[in-house]
């Protein structure tokens, strides 16, 4: 279909353009400014695109929520308006509050924008467009988000506030914790893609990881909600209980570099899930049929899988409430650890089975069946071990529970639960009503 | 290269005598992580990447915040008032005079140094071996002929390493009450977090008691 590779949107490889603006530089200086060019693009583009997603957020959720959302400011749809807070932000005195410790409280905020942003140097949009496809991208990717910990830790230390530093070591506690399920259910892809590099892994797909080991996905998933600090894991700035967290002290743009790190993470988490476990910019059975497709198609595939993605955030958000600490913990170090482990091992297992044979396709149909029936084995087996377990402790007796907020919901209460005993607070002073975000 | 070597060697000599020498023990604990940090580079600069995501995982993501949250323990950590040094500093300092003559003395018997060959100490390795070098560390961790014994031994380790924190961090309650998750490394942000929940939710009782809801 695109067989003209000199046409630059069949390959989007902008590497001989850019080079040959600098004819006259050495190779070496014409390579560094590149690099610098690239990196300048890239990183524009995390910064730019995060004023379209908190306004694509705000009206995704209200919608959902029976709302309108923002509809004022610029135009029809109130795409003005995060231009507005943004100007509203950067215009805003940067306050350092008494007591605190100057170099950590300030150092926080551009730490976490700049570990943000630096996972998108392995990140491929398409096969051409990527910053450098280093054979250890996965791994470079988990290594740069767990410097992202000691940024919030950073933070809540330096901001000489009670609040801050109880979400701090919330927020390390919930980090450290599911890091090692993302960890172990990332080894799952490397194991059947053979290689930790992000371009080999879309490439090494026959159909997307995604049916192929569904329950790695979905941990994956999960882990991802909690490393970005989202709902229903964003206890780690719960206004009702511990004011706003870690940034608790922050105002002005230095708030704002750590509202742009969370959704740059979080759309970066997005292409992530859509890079390995739905094939990034590549069209699978498209492309055996047709043949190879244009680049610039990738591009757009890799987006509307990306916001797929993303979209899917959105609506989590919108529907669960908070859980508690006690409850993240004990659902990650005696659910979801075991799990992956069980994963892990049986992957190892049966991926040992193929090893060595000629990767025919009914190699290749055989290894799919083979891999998804064990996932979907030990995903009905470990549901039906927690309902068995709940349901023995007394937990969860899922007609009852249903019954009981039913009935709540007759009476009249709100059933989203603790929130809302903000508002009638007259017995403690220190749940002040804070607004939330939107 | 050479001037990204001298500047990065500078940076994290400066950060290392001031992790020992600062007053204040978490600038002291920062200062360790920018030299983590630039021994990471280091590596980067030898193009071995995975040394250096390596380098940043474990130093920076794990042990750095292990000190820090150590640091925070100590009672004395806003005060300057104690000596930054200890008698036994002169010892110290001929100790590591010691170790840095052997180390210089060790690696140019083995590397000679030629001001003709690029990089720091022998000549970069090919594109290929590069390419290839994680593959081959990870077969050389699980081939029978180089490392599986060492390997399998210090997963062993790690693992009654992890299995006796756990023991000696479980409380002595009967089972019934040990619902809560024992888990070392969490366990004093846990601990922390629980007194605060479990005094919210007695703050939270009277207001459940009140009919009506809005």
């Amino acid at each position: 279909m695109c067989v003209d590779s000199e046409n630059v949107l069949c390959t989007l490889d902008f590497g001989p353009i850019l080079r040959s603006l600098f004819p006259n530089a050495s190779p070496a200086l014409a390579e560094a400014l590149v690099d610098i060019i690239s990196i300048i693009t890239v990183s524009t583009f995390c910064l730019l695109i995060v004023i379209f997603l908190i306004w694509l957020e705000r009206k995704v959720i209200a919608r959902m929520q029976d709302r309108i959302g923002p509809n004022r400011v610029g135009g029809r749809f109130g795409l003005g308006q995060t231009v507005a807070d943004v100007a509203k932000l950067l215009t805003k005195e940067f306050v350092t509050p008494y007591g605190a410790d100057k170099a950590a409280y300030n150092i926080a905020p551009f730490l976490i924008v700049m570990t943000a942003l630096l996972m998108w140097a392995v990140m491929p949009f398409t096969a051409n467009m990527v910053g450098v496809d280093l054979n250890i991208g996965l791994f470079y990717i988990l290594s740069i988000s767990s410097v992202s910990v000691v940024c919030l830790l950073l933070a809540g230390w330096g901001s000489n506030n009670k609040y801050a530093l109880l979400g701090a070591f919330r927020s390390v506690a919930q980090l450290v914790s599911y890091e090692v399920p993302m960890v172990i259910s990332l080894l799952v892809p490397i194991i059947l893609a053979r290689t930790m590099s992000l371009n080999g892994i879309a490439e090494a797909q026959v159909i997307p990881y995604l049916f192929v080991v569904p329950v790695s996905a979905l941990i994956f998933y999960i882990s991802a909600l909690a490393e970005t600090g989202r709902t229903p894991f964003d206890l780690l700035e719960a206004e009702s209980e511990i004011v706003a967290g870690f940034h608790v002290e922050y105002g002005g743009m230095k708030f704002g570099m750590f509202f742009l790190a969370e959704f740059v993470s979080t759309l970066f988490m997005s292409a992530l899930f859509a890079t390995i476990y739905l094939g990034g910019y590549r069209f699978m059975i498209w492309e055996a049929l047709i043949g190879p497709t244009p680049a610039i198609l990738e591009l757009v595939m890799f987006f509307v899988k990306m916001f797929a993605v993303y979209f899917v955030f959105i609506w989590v958000r919108a529907t669960f409430p908070r859980v508690r600490i006690d409850q993240m913990l004990n659902f990650n170090w005696k659910f979801l650890v075991p799990l992956v482990l069980v994963l892990i091992l049986s992957t190892a297992l049966v991926d040992g089975l193929f090893v060595g044979q000629d990767e025919t396709s009914a190699w290749h149909f055989w290894r799919i069946v083979a891999h998804l029936g064990f996932n979907l084995l030990i995903g009905s087996g470990a549901l039906i071990w927690a309902r068995r377990n709940a349901a023995a402790r007394g937990v969860a007796k899922p007609e009852e529970s249903m019954r009981v907020q039913a009935g709540a919901l007759v009476e009249g209460a709100d059933p989203h639960g603790h929130d809302d005993h903000g508002h009638h607070d007259d017995h403690h002073g220190q749940t002040a009503a804070v607004p939330a975000h939107d | 290269m050479q001037i990204v070597f001298i500047i990065v060697s500078a940076v994290t000599l400066f950060a290392g005598i001031q992790t020992v020498s600062n007053r204040n023990l978490f600038h002291a604990a920062l200062y360790m992580m920018l030299s983590f940090l630039g021994v990471a580079v280091l590596y980067g600069m030898l193009e071995s990447a995975f040394m250096a995501a390596t380098q940043l995982l474990v130093y920076i993501g794990a042990i750095s915040i292990l000190v820090i949250f150590a640091i925070m323990m100590t009672r004395r950590l806003m005060q300057a008032t104690e000596p930054a040094f200890n008698s036994q500093w002169q010892w110290g300092g001929v100790a590591s005079m010691l170790l840095f003559v052997l180390f210089v003395t060790v690696i140019s018997q083995v590397f000679v140094v030629n001001p003709n060959v690029q990089g720091a100490f022998f000549p970069p390795a090919a594109d290929e071996a590069i390419r290839n070098s994680v593959v081959d560390l990870g077969v050389s961790f699980v081939s029978a002929d180089q490392y599986v014994l060492a390997f399998e031994l210090a997963s062993v380790l790690l693992l009654v390493a992890l299995v006796g924190a756990i023991i000696v961090a479980r409380p002595d309650v009967p089972d019934n009450e040990m619902e809560e998750a024992v888990v070392v490394e969490v366990v004093e942000s846990a601990e922390m977090e629980a007194e605060l929940v479990e005094v919210e939710a007695a703050e939270e009782e009277p207001t459940e008691a009140v009919p009506g809801g809005h």
